[in-house]
């Protein structure tokens, strides 16, 4: 057995909003009977512009009902323009998490989710149509769509591709064109922090600047938190604490670990971090 | 609620009597059978006692019988013992449809060199016994084919094959783990050189099996180390599973006859009552040559791991086809060479009897079974729906 929350069984067991909305605005269906599962989304708009009503019909696994079940409550009261930046892993989080092997069901959530607001937007023109170079036959699954999954959710080895996208769970035979796309996301390597003696303040701010977003902010931002640089004062750093991470007991940790120990190894081993109070 | 177990081609309960057979030797009579003291050398004999009765199960010389961890260990064995024994075979031949514990060693051997040829099953999973014929004449070959299919119960015809294989001179290995105990195995009248027996699936425990080695069959032994075994499995005796084993075989050989008529008795009416039941469902396999204890149905438009789930929520056991339920993400690769649509392959579920399976039991699921597949139904975009009513 999969170890599934006990949200996942509860929205699995009593999946909300079945069904479909016959004069949707926005109509969204991704997947297919030979793909093992299908998601087909409907939403109607109420008059203040928000999504009055989500309904939804899956073929597929327990975690692919209650990924569809859960993201139909989760973007009713939504805007549409707030409904787009629904992420998989919002939806993973709904439901208190997903094993990692069915991260592929929160996907095909937003995948669906997006198709139907793209068909919304295009006044019910737009179908989804696969762009790009379809690089998984076995599961129609695109570089762009690897690209920016693998992306979003900080993807490192073909297995995680495979569990998050499914490319590379059938034959195979597309796990080194996989391998080649990781690749090619890496950021480029890096510049061993200058040698040149003397730091001035602008480089200083730089480094500070590139270590922030390369190597803090992703931790950060995955516990939904965030950091900005107020200012720096020779050797001492002031930064403000945001998101989740404003009001955290752990604020003194985090500044301690994460934002001034990579300062500390990138820029120059002299850094001190405070917190820049208001 | 007590437990509806319809799982038994994964694995079965312990028959209380075997049970009582191995407990002493796990409680009392622990010693080392190899031993030069009469504590442990006496145990010796119950090791032998039970090889007969493996033996007496399979018509086979108890000199033929090794022990080994089961069924996994015993295929690649066979398939690994043989092939390193006799280097002139360079050709395996075997089943799409085989367990995978046949299939990776023989594509292990793929690609060490080998000519690898996997023969292919019709539309009711039976062989394709005319792409025999040509695979064969590069000889001496190594075939590995099942006795019984464990998803769908499909039985090969093994006691037709053997002989014709035999004056082929080929090397032949059958993996028997789901057939012996419900249908006749006998190796004095069916010339295999190699079968493999599973003790788990037989109402034994689990890491215990056999190996059936003909007299005379080149084998390299997979596992070195020691002597026991005659030096074909090293390793101290599991003593308490080959006592398992041996009751396990012994209570199969006396009751197989009874309880795979009532098995197939109440397996017909299990899968006459779903297919009433259920709309747009359907058998999977041939309804003639198969186990008496498994059927395989599919039900179009909705997936197996969420049929199991629900079915699990009611404390009913079973088990399904689909990608989802097995960790990986492509649909059973039986069903699959069976040319099953995808719109089935995905809904499918095996239900397994064993001798301890009740009417109680068939009844629980008939009930509940049609309930969970209107639900999922309900759900699922690929349900053609009713056009509106009139015209």
């Amino acid at each position: 057995m999969w170890e599934y929350s006990d949200k996942v069984l509860d929205h699995f067991r009593n999946p909300r909003n079945v069904g479909v909305i016959e004069d949707a605005d926005g109509v969204g269906e991704v997947g297919s009977l030979a793909c093992g599962d299908a998601l087909k989304l409907t939403f109607k708009l109420g008059p203040d512009g928000r999504i009055a009503d989500a309904k939804f019909q899956t073929f597929g696994c327990a975690s692919a009902i209650a990924s569809s079940s859960a993201l139909t409550e989760m973007i009713k009261g939504m805007t549409v323009e707030e409904a787009s930046r629904v992420t998989n892993q919002d939806i993973a989080d709904y439901l208190g998490g997903l094993p990692e092997q069915k991260m592929h069901c929160s996907v095909m959530g937003r995948e669906a989710l997006e198709a139907a607001i793209e068909n919304y937007r295009s006044g019910k023109k737009s179908k989804r149509i696969l762009e790009g170079k379809v690089i998984c036959t076995c599961f129609g699954v695109t570089e762009e769509e690897i690209r920016r999954v693998a992306q979003e959710n900080h993807l490192t080895t073909v297995e995680q591709v495979t569990h998050y996208t499914k490319a590379g769970g059938g034959c195979g035979r597309c796990k080194e064109d996989i391998a080649r796309i990781l690749e090619s996301l890496k950021p480029p390597a890096e510049a061993p922090p200058s040698s040149v003696g003397r730091l001035t303040m602008v480089k200083k701010v730089r480094m500070i600047e590139e270590v922030l977003d390369r190597d803090i902010r992703p931790k950060l931002r995955k516990d939904g938190g965030d950091v900005e640089l107020v200012d720096v004062d020779g050797d001492v750093v002031y930064v403000a604490l945001r998101g989740m991470c404003a009001n955290c007991q752990m604020a003194e940790f985090t500044l301690r670990e994460l934002v001034e120990k990579p300062l500390r190894e990138f820029v120059s081993p002299s850094m001190v971090v405070k917190e820049a109070r208001p | 609620m007590s437990v509806v177990y319809l799982d038994n081609n994964a694995t079965t309960q312990p028959d209380p009597q075997v049970l009582e057979a191995m407990a002493p030797f796990l409680r009392e009579r622990w010693g080392n059978p190899s031993s030069m003291h009469a504590f442990g050398g006496n145990v010796r004999r119950h090791v032998e006692q039970a090889r007969e009765q493996v033996a007496a199960l399979l018509g086979a010389d108890p000199s033929e019988i090794v022990f080994t961890s089961g069924g996994t260990e015993s295929d690649n064995a066979a398939i690994r013992g043989l092939t390193e024994a006799v280097p002139a075979v360079r050709t395996v031949i075997t089943s799409r449809v085989e367990h995978p514990a046949v299939l990776e060693p023989c594509r292990h051997l793929k690609e060490k060199g080998y000519t690898e040829i996997e023969l292919g099953v019709d539309e009711e999973g039976r062989l394709r016994e005319e792409e025999l014929g040509a695979a064969l004449k590069s000889a001496p070959v190594f075939v590995s084919l099942m006795w019984a299919n464990n998803e769908t119960g499909v039985l090969f015809p093994i006691p037709r094959l053997a002989p014709r294989l035999k004056a082929a001179g080929a090397f032949f290995h059958t993996d028997a783990v789901q057939a012996a105990g419900k249908v006749p195995v006998d190796v004095s009248r069916v010339p295999v050189d190699f079968l493999t027996l599973s003790g788990h699936k037989l109402h034994a425990p689990k890491g215990i099996g056999a190996l059936y080695i003909r007299r005379g069959t080149p084998f390299a032994p997979l596992i070195l180390g020691g002597h026991q075994e005659r030096n074909r499995r090293s390793g101290t005796e599991n003593v308490p599973g080959i006592v398992a084993l041996g009751k396990a075989c012994e209570l199969a050989r006396l009751r197989m006859e009874e309880d795979s008529r009532r098995m197939a008795a109440l397996r017909d009416r299990l899968e006459q009552g779903i297919l009433a039941s259920c709309p747009d469902s359907r058998r999977n396999g041939d309804s003639v040559e198969r186990l008496p204890n498994t059927t395989n149905i599919s039900f179009h438009y909705i997936e197996g791991e969420a049929i199991l789930y629900h079915l699990s929520d009611l404390q009913i056991c079973a088990s399904s086809g689909s990608a989802c339920s097995s960790g990986s993400l492509e649909p059973s690769h039986v069903l699959r060479a069976m040319g099953v649509p995808f719109t089935a392959v995905h809904g499918s579920i095996r239900l397994s009897l064993s001798r301890f399976t009740t009417e109680a039991d068939i009844e629980a699921i008939l009930r509940e079974l049609p309930r969970i597949v209107a639900k999922l139904r309900a759900l699922s975009p690929f349900v053609p729906r009713p056009a509106a009513k009139g015209g």
